[in-house]
């Protein structure tokens, strides 16, 4: 077996029996991603001696006899809008093309302490604005298992990275899909945690009541290992919290899973219909109680998730003014010409699209039509799942109603690309988690199920994910 | 429809610069966007409380002072002001 086809639990493993050292391991990846992802481009920044030198320290921790934990010398990705410290940060935005992070995020000091290595940062739709990864400003990613189509978004960087094993494991982050729907389209495993799980101290805001950062990995087991590292409260971010739950002797014949009819209508690609319901079937055959629910609300998530996103995301990038940092217009007349100009040659298509969507929804005589209706159905779509979590303990749905598409086929017709995160948005506005795993294939390219459960219970919606992997 | 006039507006408002060329894309693209969340008035929302949070969240009280930052961030994050005088962020005047 070749070092770039370990899990982390097996490279764990080999660093400790000593069967590799993590310099070797580190020196393997960063090989395969100068000879792989010159057809992928999953990075943005490969940064060599950082990763030599964290992987070198573990080395010397493992000779001296010490014990390591499970992250250690392990190398990964991280998502181009997570802080590290002394490392390019871009957002795959040109505002932010020259910007090296001041300091680590939350995530990132966690991993630090496990003795992480980070190989690289890696491309995404600017801000995380896309389902496509064609957003980034530098170039799209390719989808490691089809070259002419995208990896999905909007950490496609992330998921591609993974799925062609140039790291072990990767983060992202999920504000309507973006780190199931490309784990999906790239056929590896993707977490959203819960709201509050995990800190988004030193993540770039993007949308804050719906960004979550969590892991991209190839199994399900890999993404409990990365969850635990970089969960838990922070005082760097109010939100976050300590997790309270925690499984006891789970029971697949105890299990009621919840499949919601609204997932299953007009729209679906028939094909990604068949294997989700082959792979419910499957869940049946092996003892879990399966129940047709309802969540009436499912068709007015997307269009509320399309108000409060971009009104979020027009208020966390007011900060992009030409003046405190990043890129900044060289001729201007006055402060007023800074900022608009700054904004014009700094941001892409999409930002700027957001940035009018939400301005137009929170202004004057249009805030409660809008803004404040959106908000309103968000707790419908709320009561929903508040409801049919009192009968099941867990929701299996499809991660993306469409097959990985080719690239450029959606970018033309932003509502078009908007469509794709019809299944994936409701969990942001609700704030739970969901588990994306490969449940088959048509032909070469993946689909992924999502597997939704009670805010706080991502111990449960993981031993849920395992139990489909082993069978 | 979105007007051209609203367009100008919102783009002033977001302190956002948009060519001539760009005003008329971004009307038909946001047109085209908000028709589709026209969706949303089919539902009903009377007596319905609005949703800012998923989660609880109540506001946490700390004592107001200051925390020390290393000189090393602080050194980092002057660096990178597009123009800087003595530690100072340097901007425009407000009047040309």
């Amino acid at each position: 077996m070749s070092l770039t086809d370990l899990t982390i639990t097996q490279a764990h493993q080999g660093l400790i029996k000593r069967e590799f050292s993590a310099l070797e391991l580190c020196k393997t990846y960063l090989d395969k991603i100068k000879k792989r992802d010159r057809e992928i481009f999953a990075f943005l920044t490969v940064n060599e001696d950082l990763a030599l030198a964290q992987a070198k320290k573990i080395d010397d921790f493992i000779l001296a006899g010490k014990e390591i934990p499970t992250l250690a010398g392990i190398p990964c990705a991280i998502k181009d809008n997570i802080l590290v410290e002394n490392i390019r940060c871009t957002a795959a935005s040109k505002i932010l093309e020259n910007y090296v992070a001041p300091y680590d995020a939350t995530v990132i000091k966690k991993l630090k302490n496990q003795g992480v290595v980070i190989l690289g940062k890696t491309n995404l739709d600017e801000f995380a604005m896309g389902s496509s990864t064609e957003n980034s400003a530098f170039f799209p990613t390719k989808n490691p298992l089809d070259l002419k189509r995208v990896p999905g978004g909007s950490s496609g960087g992330s998921a591609a990275a993974v799925a062609a094993n140039e790291c072990l494991y990767a983060l992202g982050s999920d504000t309507g899909g973006s780190i199931r729907q490309p784990a999906s389209f790239c056929g590896v495993v993707g977490l959203k945690p819960t709201y509050g799980a995990v800190s988004r101290y030193g993540l770039i805001a993007f949308a804050s009541s719906l960004d979550q950062i969590g892991p991209i990995t190839k199994n399900v087991e890999d993404a409990k290992i990365v969850f635990e590292a970089i969960t838990g409260k922070d005082e760097m971010d109010s939100t976050s919290v300590d997790l309270r739950f925690k499984i006891k002797d789970f029971k697949i014949q105890d299990l009621r899973i919840g499949v919601p009819k609204e997932y299953f209508v007009k729209g679906i690609d028939p094909e990604v219909e068949k294997l989700i319901k082959k792979a419910i079937k499957k869940y049946e055959e092996m003892g879990a109680k399966i129940e047709e629910v309802s969540l009436p609300h499912t068709e007015y998530a997307l269009p509320a998730y399309y108000i409060i996103n971009p009104s979020e995301a027009s208020a966390n990038l007011a900060r992009y003014d030409g003046i405190k940092y990043g890129y900044s217009v060289k001729k201007a007349r006055d402060l007023m010409e800074v900022y608009l100009k700054s904004k014009e040659e700094g941001f892409g298509d999409e930002v700027r699209r957001r940035i009018m969507l939400g301005t137009y929804a929170l202004s004057a005589g249009y805030y409660e039509a809008y803004y404040l209706r959106a908000q309103k159905v968000r707790t419908l779509v709320k009561n929903d799942f508040e409801k049919v979590f009192k009968k099941v303990d867990a929701l299996i749905t499809p991660v993306s109603p469409f097959l990985p598409f080719k690239i450029g086929e959606r970018i033309e017709d932003p509502l078009s690309m908007y469509l794709v995160d019809v299944y994936t948005v409701s969990i942001n506005l609700v704030g739970l988690p969901a588990l994306s795993i490969p449940c088959g294939r048509v032909g070469k390219l993946p689909v992924g199920l999502q597997i939704i459960g009670r805010p706080f219970e991502e111990n449960k919606i993981l031993e849920i994910g395992k139990i489909f992997e082993k069978a | 429809m979105i007007s051209k006039h609203e367009v100008k507006h919102i783009a002033k408002l977001a302190r956002l610069g948009l060519s001539e060329k760009e005003i008329e894309k971004m009307r038909r693209e946001l047109s085209k966007i908000l028709d589709y969340i026209e969706k949303l008035k089919e539902v009903d929302i009377s007596r319905i409380e609005p949703t800012s949070h998923s989660i609880l969240v109540e506001n946490i009280m700390r004592s107001d002072t200051a925390k020390e930052e290393k000189i090393e961030t602080r050194r980092k994050i002057i660096e990178k002001f597009p123009e800087e005088k003595e530690g100072y962020l340097k901007v425009k005047s407000i009047f040309s």
